[in-house]
């Protein structure tokens, strides 16, 4: 007895030394590299790591550190006495910004449209990273939405393939309810429906839970309102905000252009909300072609674009190629221009079944009359709806649906004076 | 094949007593039904007392393994890049044309399935295939359609497949052949009585003899942590999936020597303190399950193996064999591992050595064919006879496997420190320019570079060297590889799952002249990303060959760049997205 609390006294009471980044810390040995990172100011995303899954699952590698020299996940390491950490350099935050960039570019993400949005941790991650757009091209595979679990939606399109649910969610017999199914690329998480069914409710929102991203949702439990959400306002990196430097207001107006494309001109409406700011603007701004002042055509060469929305028919397509020709600068703001957004939800679905669906099945005021619009004064559809960089190089990204008013005004101000405005952590949004 | 307690398809599956056995039982059943029908999935699931989901997760992981009929003949045409440049597309062509069918489904009638396939170790031969798991070589159109119209008469293709020679082109001179020389059964093991397992370690370390499956990691080191592991029981495995394209060089080591394996693997047992050894064999060499099993068979008999192997009291030692079932990772030894426990292949967290925790968490040493056979040799020889070979920095002897644009295909024994130039020159290599060592996942050089050794300290080779001439258009390759990774990964980790995916939509770009400048920076930092974030080897290397390529051949990728962007995207062609649309213009 005396024995026992004796050794869990020296136990709790021995430190070892770790070094990360050049900075000496004390802690106990054996926790997880990550939780102590984290814990003494350094930032070292994560995803799939769940405290409570031993062993660690190691699959998302966004944790990625340089740990004694070489590259590997924190998540899968824990402390000991001496080791040399590398966390915060500038290969390893890019590294990690390119993983997170290519489960956005891997899957179908349309956060407005996500009943985990707010409370999601891979775009919790996004925000934390400063994530406005992603390096890799649009692929829009077409995955499935399957509705046949009893209690459960498998949304395959916001699977990152973390592992969790496979790892952890069992029935009582000890069966596993969820499994990785076929590899490489095609490889997605399978849903055995018998098993499924035994999970009791609890069960059943404790996977939700687990899940990182809106991938297992369960029937009839709803989306929380904003600001109830766990990411809404508070960053987890604990650096204070930076102060809003002095803008130096050039002296020369910037002939600024915007157009609302495949979008629904909430961008625009979130752009007048800056309210009293937009007199502070057009002493800053002369506006060219733009839905603002009904200037329908371009008359002279512009400084600066705002392109609301993606491209769903050929008509938006020329108009966006119109921009980049007479503009310098191009700015692709809100969700749908910067990755195609709820417009996009249709890209995995053929166009020609969409509209069959739409005019060819489906009822209509005149008997028999079932056509497909098609006329020379008509824009013709695309076969997806892209985003703007899928159609010219854009310079800058605002997202978010619609982008905070703030958010547009500080980048817009950043454009005009060359001087850096910081978007705080509860503006930068992508719902 | 260990059949203990594997179910035959018809018998009552309750016989399936382990996970361990569960990979054997579902090969039985794709065997005989020539797919895993449902009521398969469920037999085992019941067995095991595991979901069904389980036992579809590890049945769609593997390439052979198909939850769809695959036909009465079911063929596996290789699709490697030294197939390719044989003449793939034509013996695919007659395939097709030939059995009325399309690659990747079965034909109407039901009697051929197609299917591609990753290198199956006869780069020396292609185009090859498989047809039913027998290997045809050599092909064209003609012999392809000389096989279909015999297996349309009901010839069985186990009686008109390819006889397949070793091609063994070059040994050392006399004294200094290490692995090939001739072989008599026993030499190695009946050195042991009169050492001790410490004494075996020491001698294998003395040797500097390295792991030959690529890693390159001291053997000796490895077999002395396990064997100071306290973990019972131990086991010996020998890494036989040898599935780096371009490699076939354990499918002449089992084909010629494998008792000079079954030996080497002894020799780690007793070292090591292992009682049981497993052979894991890749299913493209299924056509050398038969050799394998009746040379164990044999060992058995002569007492080799067994209670009291090698006539050494108290020293049991057993060996079988387990087959993989088609997927490249499971030459990684972790996946290795959790495939012959009978789940997906899937590389494990670099946690523990599978020294400490490896096959069932117990003990395990895991070496490559080549690296068992060393082992025997340098036992029966002496590891001072073993140094007499190649350099100082890397002694002993290497077995490398020559394909692509030479006249001599085929598997070269030479000396570590040989110069790129002497294989070249042996191989008879037709205008080299482009030469991938070690496989898609190791390096290319260039031609200026042929008089680096082969060598630890300059040009480590695992055993691929694929020749290709000056006509052979780069892209072309590293399009092959990029395509072969993706099919390839596990798609446990987002950089690999998602990377190899992405380069190969770049290179497409390229492929179409679409490419910019920028594009080919993209590139490069993206497989530097993978190769830092991956989990396994298979991630960390799949840009290798890209990124040497780009180093080595830079003015190549200035031909393939787009000279005039402009910052309207040219790869977006509206003529091209608006053309569904167009359908309903009537
Ligand atoms: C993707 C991948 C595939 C591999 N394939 C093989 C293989 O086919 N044969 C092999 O011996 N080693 C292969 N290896 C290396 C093994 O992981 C391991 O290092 C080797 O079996 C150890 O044996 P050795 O030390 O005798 O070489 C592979 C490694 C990776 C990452
Ligand atoms: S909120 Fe939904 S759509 Fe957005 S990243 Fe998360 S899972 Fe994807
Ligand atoms: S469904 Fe959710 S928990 Fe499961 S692997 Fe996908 S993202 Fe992870
Ligand atoms: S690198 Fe990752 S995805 Fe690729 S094979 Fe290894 S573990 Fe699997
Ligand atoms: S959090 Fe470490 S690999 Fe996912």
């Amino acid at each position: 007895m005396n024995d026992k609390t004796n050794g869990q006294a020296s136990q709790a009471s021995e430190t070892i030394t770790i070094t990360i980044d050049g900075k000496e810390i004390q802690t106990e040995p054996g926790r997880n590299l990550v939780q102590v990172a984290n814990e003494n100011g350094f930032f070292i995303p994560s995803l799939c790591y769940f405290p409570e899954i031993e062993p660690p699952l190691g699959t998302c590698r966004v944790c990625t550190c340089k740990i004694d020299g070489v590259a590997g996940p924190a998540c899968t390491e824990t402390v000991r006495d001496g080791m040399v950490i590398e966390a915060e350099t500038d290969e390893l935050i890019d590294a990690r910004k390119a993983i997170v960039e290519m489960m956005f570019a891997e899957g179908n993400h349309v956060c407005p449209g996500c009943e985990k949005s707010g409370n999601c941790d891979l775009q919790h991650m996004a925000y934390e990273l400063g994530l406005q757009h992603k390096r890799f091209p649009n692929v829009f595979k077409n995955r499935l939405v399957d509705f046949n679990p009893k209690r459960m939606i498998m949304e395959h399109n916001r699977c990152i393939k973390c592992l969790r649910c496979v790892k952890e969610v069992f029935t009582d017999d000890g069966k596993a309810v969820f499994s990785f199914r076929y590899r490489g690329n095609d490889t997605r998480v399978g849903i055995d429906y018998e098993q499924e069914a035994l999970l009791t409710s609890e069960q059943a929102v404790r996977a939700m839970e687990l899940c990182p991203t809106g991938a297992i949702i369960v029937r009839g439990e709803h989306a929380k309102p904003f600001g109830d959400r766990r990411f809404d306002m508070q960053s987890m990196q604990k650096s204070a905000p930076a102060a809003d430097p002095e803008i130096v207001l050039p002296k020369e107006k910037k002939t600024v252009a915007t157009v609302s494309l495949a979008g629904c001109f909430g961008c625009h409406m979130s752009l007048l909300d800056i309210d009293l700011k937009l007199l502070d603007l057009v002493n800053v701004v002369e506006f060219n072609k733009s839905p603002i002042n009904d200037i329908k055509k371009f008359t002279k060469h512009c400084d600066i674009g705002l392109i609301e929305g993606g491209c769903c028919n050929d008509e938006n397509v020329e108009t966006l190629r119109e921009f980049r020709k007479h503009c310098d600068v191009l700015v692709a703001f809100g969700e749908c221009a910067v990755w195609g957004g709820v417009p996009s939800m249709r890209n995995t679905i053929p166009l020609g079944e969409c509209l069959e669906e739409a005019y060819l099945n489906a009822m209509t005021t005149v008997d028999d009359e079932f056509e497909v619009p098609y006329h020379e004064d008509l824009p013709k559809i695309l076969d997806k709806v892209y985003a703007c960089s899928d159609i010219v190089d854009i310079d800058y990204y605002i997202p978010g649906c619609p982008p905070d008013a703030d958010h547009i005004w500080r980048s817009v101000l950043s454009l005009i004076s060359g001087q850096q405005m910081p978007v705080p952590y509860s503006e930068f949004k992508y719902d | 094949m260990n059949n203990k307690s594997i179910t035959a398809p018809g018998q009552s599956p309750d016989l399936i007593l382990e996970r361990t056995d569960l990979i054997a039982y579902l090969w039985n059943v794709q065997k005989e039904h020539g797919h895993i029908r449902f009521k398969d999935i469920e037999a085992a699931a019941k067995a095991l007392d595991i979901s069904t989901i389980d036992v579809e997760g590890v049945i769609s992981f593997y390439h052979f393994f198909s939850r769809y009929p695959t036909g009465e003949f079911t063929v596996y045409l290789n699709a490697s890049i030294v197939s390719e440049h044989k003449g793939f597309e034509r013996v695919k062509e007659a395939f097709e044309s030939a059995t009325g069918g399309q690659f990747g489904s079965v034909d109407p009638s039901g009697q051929f399935g197609l299917f591609e396939t990753a290198c199956i170790g006869l780069s020396d031969m292609e185009p090859a295939a498989l047809i039913n798991f027998h290997p045809f070589t050599n092909l064209n159109s003609l012999k392809v359609k000389q096989i279909v119209a015999k297996l349309k008469q009901g010839a069985d293709p186990a009686d008109i497949c390819d006889e397949i020679p070793d091609h063994v082109r070059h040994t050392p001179e006399e004294d200094k052949v290490i692995l090939m020389r001739d072989y008599d059964h026993g030499k190695s093991v009946a050195k042991l009585a009169a050492i001790q397992p410490d004494d075996v370690i020491e001698e294998i370390k003395k040797s500097g003899l390295r792991g030959q499956g690529g890693a390159f990691f001291p053997a000796g080191l490895k077999w002395q942590f396990c064997a100071a592991e306290e973990g019972e029981p131990k086991y010996i495995v020998c890494n036989a999936d040898e599935g780096e394209p371009g490699t076939f060089k354990d499918r002449v080591l089992l084909n010629s020597r494998p008792g000079l394996l079954l030996e080497g693997m002894i020799v780690a047992a007793y070292a090591v303190g292992a009682k049981e050894g497993y052979i894991y064999l890749r299913a493209e060499y299924r056509w050398l399950l038969h050799k394998l099993e009746d040379e164990i068979k044999r060992f058995r008999k002569m007492g080799l193996l067994g209670r009291d192997a090698g006539g050494i009291k108290g020293f049991h030692f057993d060996i079988h064999i387990k087959l993989g079932a088609g997927a490249y990772v499971c030459g990684e030894e972790t996946a290795l591992l959790n495939s012959m426990e009978g789940k997906r292949g899937e590389p494990r967290n670099k946690r523990f050595f599978p020294t400490q925790r490896g096959y069932l968490q117990k003990p395990t040493v895991i070496n490559n064919v080549e690296t068992f056979c060393a082992a025997a040799r340098i036992i029966e020889l002496g590891a001072d006879h073993y140094l007499t070979t190649g350099t100082e920095t890397s002694p002993g002897t290497k077995l490398i496997s020559v394909s692509g644009d030479c006249r001599h295909p085929g598997v070269y024994e030479i000396e570590w420190g040989t110069t790129v130039r002497e294989v070249l020159d042996m191989a008879q290599a037709d205008r080299p320019h482009f030469i991938q060592v070690s496989g898609p996942s190791g390096q290319c050089i260039s031609i200026e570079e042929a008089d680096r050794a082969l060598a630890l300290d300059d040009l480590p080779c695992g055993g691929s060297f694929m020749i290709f001439s000056r006509q052979r258009d780069i892209l072309g390759i590293l399009r092959n590889y990029t395509s072969f990774f993706k099919h390839e990964s596990c798609g446990l980790c987002t950089p690999c799952r998602a990377g190899n995916f992405i380069i190969e939509k770049k290179l497409d770009l390229f492929a179409a002249k679409l490419g910019h400048r920028d594009d080919i920076e993209d590139v490069k930092s993206w497989g530097k990303m993978m190769q830092m974030t991956c989990r396994c080897g298979l991630g960390k290397t799949a840009p290798n060959a890209l990124l040497t390529a780009q180093e080595k051949f830079p003015e190549y990728f200035e031909t393939l760049v787009d000279q005039n962007p402009d910052r309207l995207s040219k790869r977006f062609s509206l003529k091209d997205a608006v053309r569904e649309y167009d359908r309903f213009s009537s």
